[in-house]
């Protein structure tokens, strides 16, 4: 006679390999609960806590709507909790969904009890530092003084990224493919790279602004050569690591040059590639924020240098948090067309899913 | 099988240098003639020579000295007319079952005619359903079946097929075998195995050739004229077996004749 106490089950048994708990309806339902409580701790908090400090509530009007800061951030966080709850009932049918919504519910919780205390003791209490750390109804003020301007420093910010960055890979995989299949280019060129590689690529700001004829493009010259080094040597090893095995097959079956570049190097770089594109978005986001810190007409780094200027530390915020949401996109989507482009290797590596 | 020669190995001569900087003589006046049609066999212990053969054959190496020869023209570099199929398969894992096969029409720029063929091989190889999965989805023997159909959908002239079933187990090694067989059928196309597995040459083969290392020669050729399907139990097979053993097992080593009772 034994009782085996659940403690005693080591946690990837109980779990199973691949997470695969089945969660109950009921269970999920309370987890669902549980995730949108804590925004509503926060909703509650903005309604019930008094106004201690002395912070002016301003209002706006946008035609015959007039909405104060507080009531802007209460529909902030209802839209995060429709947000939360349309996921949880997309999730409802599917099992492993239902897995990955759950693992995260204690974190969401989280974030609204983080959001709750912030805005008591960032608005209610006043008792971070002031303008430093203003309260989230603050910081939302900064969108409804100015949001279109916002966007259109989003869109700045965005267009030179995405000339820049497409410029950047373009180039770079091209290098690359050329340094990887030809010695003599690899001589030459590769140590070039090598050394001008390690250099930030905002160094070359001066020369940039006196070469290019435009602001925009002596940015987008920066974030080309930021990616261009990283995507460039990548690939060029990923070529090279090439067994010769495969060029042999490729060989025995009829193919000529072209074909052993575009059918057998080059997919058998992609991982590779792929892995030079990633580390170059990181620099790329970096090389944009300060070139747009150090002379550029528009810009979310330009946002965040000219409200630094007038001590709107809550605009600064609103610009991080926006660049925060639109980086995050452009990385989930690269790592939606990564994982498109190597679905070949789904199983066959160990990065695969979360 | 006709007399008619396909390929002829005259008087080659290969060496190479090993990592300890030693001449390595690996091929030793090597001469041999195939015919068309043909199923030979190359056995032999490891470093007789047998793959740096093939890959001469295969125009993937060249030799120092003696000539190749395709139907009287000489070999200088690889062509589909010879199709090799690797120890490891070397399946490219990024293309799916079918797009591997079909490499070799797409490398001869004749896929676009010849598309229905590649559906014609999966069958052949019985792999309907698989047509999608990539190679590290389905079984070691199933790949080597895929390496084999790729080669053979470009119609070679003789099929060089290096250890392929080298690291299958004993039932996948036998299916592929009598697939081999069956697929030799289908266009008459000449095949020259190498393998160290006796068996498995006396199985498939018209002829037996037989090597011995340091330096790499032709020690004996051995006719098998046994009609196909082979009995591997039969006596016939088991005498041709101990004859090829004694050959190539006591050509070098003394045997053990120590018997205490």
């Amino acid at each position: 006679m034994s009782i085996i106490k659940e403690s005693t089950v080591p946690p990837l048994l109980k779990q199973g390999r691949n997470g695969k708990k089945h969660i109950s309806d009921l269970r999920f339902i309370l987890l669902t609960v549980f995730t949108v409580s804590g925004f509503i701790l926060a909703v509650l908090a903005n309604l019930l806590f008094r106004q201690l400090a002395d912070v002016k509530i301003t209002a706006y009007a946008y035609g015959s709507l007039v909405i104060n800061i507080n009531e802007a951030y209460r529909i902030v966080l209802a839209v995060l909790i429709l947000l939360y709850l349309g996921i949880a009932g997309c999730s409802f049918f599917r099992a492993d969904r239902r897995v990955k919504f759950s693992k995260r519910a204690p974190f969401r919780f989280a974030v609204g009890i983080a959001l709750a205390l912030w805005d008591i003791l960032g608005t209610k209490l006043l008792l971070l530092p002031q303008p430093f750390f203003p309260g989230p109804a603050r910081i939302i003020e900064a969108f409804l003084i100015e949001g279109d301007y916002i966007w259109q420093n989003t869109l700045y910010s965005l267009r030179l990224f995405s000339v820049g960055f497409t410029l950047g890979v373009v180039f770079g995989v091209g290098t690359g493919i050329l340094i990887g299949w030809f010695p003599k280019v690899y001589y030459w060129v590769y140590p070039v790279l090598k050394i001008t590689g390690v250099i930030p690529a905002v160094a070359w700001m001066p020369f940039a602004l006196t070469l290019f004829p435009t602001p925009f493009s002596a940015a987008a010259f920066l974030i080309v050569i930021c990616a261009w080094f990283s995507i460039a040597s990548l690939t060029a090893q990923g070529i090279q690591s090439t067994q010769r095995p495969q060029f042999e097959v490729a060989r025995t079956l009829g193919a000529k040059t072209p074909f052993l570049v575009f059918h057998v190097a080059i997919p058998h770089a992609m991982p590779q590639i792929f892995t030079g594109i990633s580390n170059a978005n990181g620099f790329a986001f970096t090389t944009l924020v300060m070139a747009e810190m150090m002379g550029q007409p528009g810009g979310l780094g330009y946002y965040i240098n000219a409200s630094k200027v007038w001590s709107a530390y809550y605009k600064v915020f609103a610009a991080i948090i926006v660049m925060a949401v639109l980086f995050s996109l452009i990385m989930k989507g690269m790592g939606l067309i990564q994982r498109r482009v190597l679905r070949w290797q789904k199983g066959l590596v160990k990065s695969d899913g979360q | 099988m006709g007399s008619e020669a396909i390929i002829e190995i005259k008087n080659v001569n290969r060496t190479y240098i090993d990592d300890k900087d030693n001449t390595v003589e690996a091929l030793n006046d090597i001469n041999l003639t195939v015919y068309r049609g043909e199923f030979v066999s190359v056995i032999g212990s490891s470093g007789c020579g047998k793959t740096t053969l093939l890959r001469l054959i295969a125009g993937l190496d060249v030799p120092e000295t003696g000539t190749l020869l395709l139907e009287g023209e000489e070999i200088t570099a690889p062509d589909p007319q010879r199709g090799y199929v690797f120890q490891q398969g070397g399946l490219f894992p990024w293309l799916t079952v079918e797009q591997n096969i079909a490499t070799g029409l797409k490398a001869r720029h004749v896929y676009g005619q010849n598309k229905a063929q590649v559906g014609h091989y999966i069958a052949l190889i019985g792999l309907q359903g698989f047509e999608k999965s990539f190679p590290h989805q389905i079984s070691g023997g199933m790949a080597q079946r895929v390496a084999i159909a790729r080669s053979l959908i470009n119609k070679p002239k003789a099929l060089l097929l290096d250890e392929p079933m080298g690291a299958l187990d004993s039932f996948t090694r036998a299916d592929i075998q009598d697939k081999l067989l069956e697929l030799r059928k289908e266009n008459d196309t000449t095949m020259i195995l190498v393998t160290h597995d006796i068996d498995e040459a006396i199985y498939l083969s018209d002829r037996v050739v037989i090597m011995t290392p340091r330096p790499g020669k032709i020690s004996e050729i051995l006719d098998i004229k046994m009609s196909h399907p082979r009995n591997r139990g039969g006596s016939e097979f088991l005498s041709i077996r101990s004859n090829i053993l004694e050959k190539l097992h006591f050509a070098s080593a003394q045997p053990q004749l120590d018997y205490t009772i």
